[in-house]
């Protein structure tokens, strides 16, 4: 561990926290209709695209409307996408498959698919040797706002149902989602994108470079409009690599500098909203309580992930390798980790990463010691409501939330109400089936997946299977898609690539189906519970607070509520856990 | 139903347009004006041959030859061995090493028995091409290597473990400190020149603080030969 490594963390915690309160106040002003500095810009688009979409702004829905419309544009979104990804060589005459890669077979296109929709973007396929430009560009880096959208306006939707006054309207879904794009996506996306060729990702069009290296020998170099493509990867808390190396390639992210800058990009969404929920609340404490809640759990995780990483690895320590500082390097764990990036800037980013739904990845988490591989697991156990991805971080905790004045008002022996708001069985209910859903998913496919025999095959190495690696690798797989985070233990593979010319990367169906119902049914169903919960919230009576209202701005709640959060997590996955990275952490044994 | 259908259709198009097709054309078209160096992956040519990115690790290598006088091939590419002339870069896991067209980790777990053998086998290679006597493990390493190094305790970690891109362009200094050694005695260069060249190439953290400093290998290659261009 070097004091550099600390100052980033605390660096990156400050820098977030200031960007994020003026964006959540902007944030605010755009789902409530104030102005905002990119009206005059924004107008003309705006109107253009509600007339052509047939849309009236000025019609709210009611929670089951905006449910449905939200369930048929991701329908057709899902139908699209799956149809130029089968039909990839149909559109080399556009120039944008100048690698020639044929179209996908169907298993990895449905897993592709529901991925992208559900933001999770899990991979089963490697980006630079299976995606034309053309797919990249028109296929995944579309889906990359529109999943991202969906996620940002069940939030706002929920916001707006907790604050309401009066009536059953929780919005409407069109101009929350064309808002959201115009007013948020593309211009962070624009200025993002072009820092990252600034410091040297690449953007262009050309087919892959042939070299003659110096030595002789032949290297081929992948190309393709990357920084668009990475830049709502982040922002949008997608994760889907351009490159199979994710964020680790250096064409992805070329310096420690653009390490720093998309960490920013994957937080300041998810966190912005928190303080948007302050603001359109009118009570900026419980923003702020919500916000110390994630930052107390976010500032916990880097630091065990980054003494675990510094520390090295046993296999490490077998092969007769020192771990500690030494003049010109850092040592510790570097299997799989950039030098650019070091100990601390893989550690963090992974913490970034995995606390919201992001899941890009700049090393690889299969190589991290057990016990710095144990705090991915442990974001998501906690299914992602630390930051989380953007929309889904802030619906999820506000779940917890009424989770937790409901157990705080059981101890006081009061009726729960949030904001002035009675909680009653209905909601309670339906918060308790939100909260248990994306687990219940999680453990269902990991069982299945465990107790199959094809499953056997996915592993990397047969031979690690049946270890606490192999029972790790799959585990991750069903939890990272069941949370729609999209990282992975990457020795898990769906597919069986014969070469790297990509004739077909074969899918394996088990892996590819399973993990696809994962992603679908973990995305949709708590969406809809969330949305339900705005509904019942919607247009109830507020009562003023009396002296027995239970607080929940104060430190006792935030500590409430991560109890809450740990609780739940803990109870849920801890014997699994056990079995997979705990029992790694807890010996220096090697494992064939 | 129908108009939320209509509306869904007529939106995933313009959408797709403006996010799809506007949006990475409009990058393309700045960045190509802008940083048209940085946008085409800082390509580095000598005598106006592509030699590679500046970004880009690079296996400095040369194929062996069997006692057939053909280049001896494993699982249809060459099989290559370290050329002593140049700075290596780090462990790659992809195939074959430091393949920029398709990328691919280690995924070697913390504790399994593979990577322990992995390790292993980079430390011995290292070893072999920095302290070719730390086989038999017998006192400080003979001229002129650097006599500090003499054990697998000696390599730096990032010497021994696999970079996650497996095109890792980067060493850290402790590596490159320790392979000038080697590089100032097979190009009959003093060692003040060769480290001069070394904190030449070493990029600075970023910002000041974030993540590590570390030796662009390609460039640093690339001036040894402007310095001595007589090798291999």
């Amino acid at each position: 561990m070097t004091v550099t490594g600390w100052l980033t963390i605390l660096l990156f915690a400050g820098i977030l926290t200031i960007l994020a309160m003026p964006f959540g106040r902007y944030l605010a002003a755009v789902y409530t209709g104030e102005r905002t500095f990119l009206d005059p810009l924004l107008g003309v688009p705006e109107r253009f695209l509600y007339r052509v979409m047939r849309v009236d702004p000025a019609s709210g829905q009611d929670w089951k409307k905006y449910a449905k419309s939200l369930i048929i544009f991701s329908l057709a979104g899902w139908l699209v996408l799956y149809f130029i990804l089968r039909t990839q060589t149909l559109w080399s005459f556009t120039g944008l498959n100048p690698m020639g890669f044929h179209s996908m077979p169907w298993n990895v296109a449905f897993n592709t698919v529901s991925s992208f929709l559900t933001n999770t973007n899990w991979q089963y396929y490697g980006g630079e040797t299976t995606m034309s430009y053309f797919s990249q560009m028109v296929g995944l880096t579309v889906q990359n706002f529109l999943s991202a959208g969906v996620g940002i306006v069940v939030a706002v939707a929920l916001v707006r149902a907790i604050v309401s006054r009066s009536g059953r309207s929780i919005g409407n879904f069109w101009q929350d989602m064309i808002r959201t794009i115009l007013w948020v996506l593309l211009p962070i996306s624009i200025v993002v994108a072009l820092i990252l060729v600034f410091q040297g990702t690449i953007q262009n069009f050309s087919s892959y470079l042939t070299v003659h290296g110096i030595t002789g020998l032949t290297q081929s170099i992948a190309m393709g409009p990357v920084a668009s493509q990475e830049a709502i990867k982040e922002l949008g808390t997608n994760g889907g690599g351009f490159f199979n190396t994710n964020s680790a390639h250096p064409f992805e992210n070329p310096t420690a500098f653009t390490n720093f800058v998309e960490m920013l990009d994957v937080l300041i969404i998810p966190a912005g909203l928190v303080f948007m929920y302050g603001r359109m609340s009118g009570k900026r404490r419980q923003g702020f309580a919500i916000f110390a809640t994630m930052m107390i759990m976010f500032l916990g995780a880097c630091a065990v992930a980054y003494i675990a990483e510094a520390h090295g690895s046993p296999a490490q320590h077998a092969a007769g390798l020192h771990t500690q500082v030494i003049a010109g390097s850092t040592g510790g764990n570097m299997e799989g980790k950039e030098q650019r990036f070091g100990i601390a800037g893989s550690a963090i980013f992974d913490v970034v990463t995995t606390v919201t739904s992001c899941g890009a990845v700049n090393s690889a988490i299969e190589s991290f010691t057990g016990i710095g591989g144990a705090v991915p697991f442990a974001n998501l156990s906690a299914s992602e409501v630390i930051f989380g991805g953007v929309g889904t971080g802030l619906y999820s905790i506000l779940m917890y939330v009424l989770l937790a004045v409901f157990l705080g008002g059981l101890m006081v022996g009061r009726t729960p109400e949030y904001l002035g708001k009675k909680i009653e069985a209905r909601e309670i209910k339906l918060v308790a089936l939100a909260i248990l859903i994306t687990p219940l998913t999680a453990l269902f496919c990991t069982a299945v997946a465990t107790a199959s025999a094809s499953a056997r095959v996915l592993s990397i190495s047969p031979a690690a299977a049946g270890g606490p690696q192999g029972f790790s690798e799959t585990f991750y797989a069903y939890l990272s898609q069941a949370n729609n985070n999209g990282s992975a233990f990457a020795g898990y593979t769906g597919f069986i690539q014969p070469n790297a010319g990509n004739l077909g990367s074969h899918g394996i169906n088990l892996a590819n189906l399973l993990g696809g119902f994962d992603m679908l049914f973990a995305r949709y169903a708590p969406i809809l519970f969330a949305l339900a919960v705005a509904g019942a919230l919607a247009g109830k009576r507020v009562s003023p607070a009396g002296l027995g209202t239970m607080r929940t701005d104060n430190g006792t709640f935030v500590v409430l509520l991560i109890g809450v959060i740990i609780l739940v997590g803990a109870l849920t996955f801890f014997p699994a856990l056990l079995l997979g990275p705990i029992v790694q952490g807890l010996t220096s044994h090697l494992y064939h | 139903m129908k108009r939320d259908i209509i509306t869904s259709a007529i939106g995933i198009l313009v959408l797709t347009l403006l996010c799809g097709v506007i949006y990475p054309l409009f990058i393309t078209g700045v960045s190509q004006v802008a940083f048209p160096g940085n946008a085409n992956g800082q390509q580095l040519f000598v005598k106006g041959k592509l030699v590679g990115s500046k970004i880009i690790g690079q296996n400095f290598a040369d194929e062996v030859i069997g006692k057939n006088g053909k280049v001896q091939m494993s699982a249809g590419n060459p099989v290559t061995a370290p050329d002593p002339h140049y700075f290596q870069t780090r462990p790659s896991a992809t195939i074959p090493s430091d393949n920029a067209a398709a990328t691919m980790f280690s995924n070697l777990g913390p504790n399994s028995v593979a990577t322990e053998q992995e390790i292993a086998g980079n430390i011995a290679a290292y070893l072999a091409l920095n302290c070719p006597t730390a086989v038999s493990g017998s006192g400080p390493c003979p001229h002129p290597y650097d006599p500090a190094v003499t054990r697998a305790s000696d390599v730096p970690v990032d010497a021994a473990d696999s970079s996650a891109s497996g095109i890792d362009p980067e060493i850290s200094v402790a590596n490159a400190d320790i392979q000038a050694y080697r590089i100032a005695a097979v190009r009959h260069l003093s060692r003040s020149t060769v480290d001069h060249l070394i904190s030449e190439y070493t990029l600075g953290r970023g910002l000041g603080f974030s993540g590590e400093p570390g030796v662009d290998v390609l460039e640093l290659n690339l001036a040894l030969n402007r310095l001595s261009p007589s090798t291999s």
